[in-house]
């Protein structure tokens, strides 16, 4: 089996487009793409289309209608938060398995504002607030409780992991914000469910992205290989059974099983992994991470945090792109941009945010319910 | 505020909020849960095969207890439009198995009041919304307990 390469990658930067369409969105980030890798829509035999919020509507067709109906066949994907990611997978498991040579992922998502989450289903009464919370702020909010159940993580760390990545996004243009935020900040802005202030939950913001991925003989046909960034290991878990997940999701098993399956298939461990683009979702949701996906003991994870491990210029920098949290979180589109992300650090290409000398890179998504998709990710050679 | 539903017949005429908060003829009301003959998993509600270890036609329809601990919990401050807050939703344990989500009663909604592992009951009250027919719900919530 051929291994499979990103040949282009880019997004738009990430904002609020109301008068934009869904399908004008990733097209944007469509061109982006081929132009990144000098290729046109005649080039691409298929395309994986990521979206959420209409998932029933067609919209990789819709993208095609903007930028070239050639006919070729789309497979429209939903997989919740890790939408992105289960779209880029499709792909790389046609070139994987011989079908194409070159197919084109995009994962785009208008969201508006507001909470997600919640409600309860059409019969009956709303249950909001009787039953508990389905709100993703208090659902990652009790993630994070069991944490500092089981390993005393504070208040301040969980703040912590806002500052860092609101840090970072300070050198991101493509981020929503750009803006330091200190921890005073974060700890005094609104309380939307303890311990998630309002500034520890990811930003809904409109968003697309996208990648041309090709097989090697092909990116050698084509002339790429030099800027083409190796997909070493991708992989999707679901969460399996557990006691208490049918109430409570469990974010970290299908992480862990991910992990261990990405590393074991890249032949690398976490200790070669130069930096991580992982589910910030919510401030709480990124210090789990660190220890699911063996960057640390999961009972050092807030220390991990503190010592500026995953900071840019430390051990193993984790979101410098700003992350969920300040560079927004687009649902269908978060998966892409995560990969994007790393493909820029990996091409040495990421400017004052650039992890210096980054070799391997993983990305990391969680769709709630749940849904885990990891890829790693090795530089040009 | 009321006293429990399983004590007195206030819960007749009610319906449950949920599939499996189960309501007697005689108003007594419980959780019901599910136990697989095969493996001991016990799970929320009624089911005809287990999601552990995928046996079916095993699972034995058993009353969840009243009784459990606190597992891990939020305090809601910002919910939906006509959702009163601040509340606690927490995710307990029952006693002989079964997890439970809900809201948490009768303490201050402040992490120094609320300790992961306190032991908690399950209470049942009538719920303060009813639906667009105008039918009425019996809810559980959670309470300290001892
Ligand atoms: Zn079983």
């Amino acid at each position: 089996m051929s291994d499979v390469y990103v040949v282009g990658a880019d997004m738009i930067k990430f904002g609020r487009f109301p008068a934009i369409s869904v399908p004008k969105l990733g097209a944007r980030a469509a061109h982006m793409a081929l132009d990144d890798a000098g290729l046109t829509m005649n080039d691409i035999q298929a395309l994986y289309s990521g979206n959420l919020v209409q998932a029933a509507a067609m919209v990789g067709q819709r993208i095609l209608a903007e930028i070239g109906q050639t006919g070729i066949p789309v497979v429209n994907c939903a997989n919740a938060c890790a939408t992105g990611a289960t779209a880029f997978r499709e792909g790389w498991m046609s070139i994987k398995a011989g079908v194409y040579d070159v197919v084109l992922c995009v994962g785009t998502e208008q969201m508006g504002k507001g909470l997600l989450g919640g409600g309860g289903g059409k019969k009956g009464i709303p249950t909001e607030g009787l039953l508990g919370s389905g709100t993703m702020p208090a659902v990652f909010a009790e993630a994070g409780m069991e944490h500092q159940r089981k390993y005393g993580t504070t208040l301040e760390q969980f703040a912590g992991v806002s500052v860092k990545n609101h840090h970072h996004s300070t050198m991101n243009p493509k981020a929503m914000y750009q803006i330091e935020t200190p921890l005073e900040t974060v700890m005094n802005a609104e309380m939307i469910a303890y311990p998630n202030t309002k500034l520890m939950c990811s930003v809904n913001v409109d968003g697309a992205a996208a990648a041309v991925i090709c097989s090697e003989q092909k990116a050698r046909e084509l002339g790429l290989m030099s800027r083409a960034v190796r997909v070493r290991a991708s992989v999707l878990t679901s969460d399996p059974y557990q006691e208490r997940n049918l109430q409570m999701p469990d974010v970290n098993t299908c992480t862990q099983r991910a992990a261990s399956t990405a590393y074991e298939a890249a032949g690398v461990g976490p200790d070669e992994i130069d930096l991580v683009e992982l589910h910030d979702c919510f401030a709480t949701a990124e210090i789990l991470h660190y220890g699911n996906l063996g960057l640390c003991e999961p009972e050092d994870a807030g220390a991990f945090l503190d010592d500026g491990q995953t900071t840019l210029g430390g051990k193993c920098p984790v979101n410098v792109s700003g992350g969920l949290l300040s560079k927004g979180h687009p649902l269908g589109a978060t998966g892409i941009a995560n990969i994007y992300e790393i493909c820029t650090h990996l091409r040495g290409e990421a400017g004052k945010r650039q992890v210096d000398g980054a070799k391997l890179g993983l990305t990391h998504v969680i769709g709630l319910g749940s849904a885990c998709g990891i890829h790693i990710l090795e530089r040009p050679s | 505020m009321s006293s429990t539903a399983s004590n007195n017949s206030e819960a007749t005429g009610l319906l449950p909020i949920a599939p499996f908060l189960r309501i007697s003829d005689q108003g007594e009301a419980h959780l019901e849960g599910s136990r697989c003959k095969s493996c001991g998993a016990v799970f929320l509600g009624e089911r005809a095969t287990c999601s552990k270890c995928t046996t079916r036609d095993q699972m034995e329809a058993i009353e969840l207890s009243n009784r459990g601990e606190l597992y891990v919990y939020s305090i809601v401050f910002r919910s939906f439009p006509g959702v009163e807050v601040p509340y606690v939703s927490a995710v307990v344990d029952l006693e002989g198995g079964g997890t439970v989500k809900g809201t948490l009663l009768n303490v201050d909604p402040d992490p120094e009041k609320i300790r992961m592992g306190m032991p908690v009951e399950v209470i049942y009250r009538k719920a303060p919304r009813k639906d667009a027919e105008g039918n009425e719900y019996l809810t559980y919530y959670f309470q300290p307990r001892g």
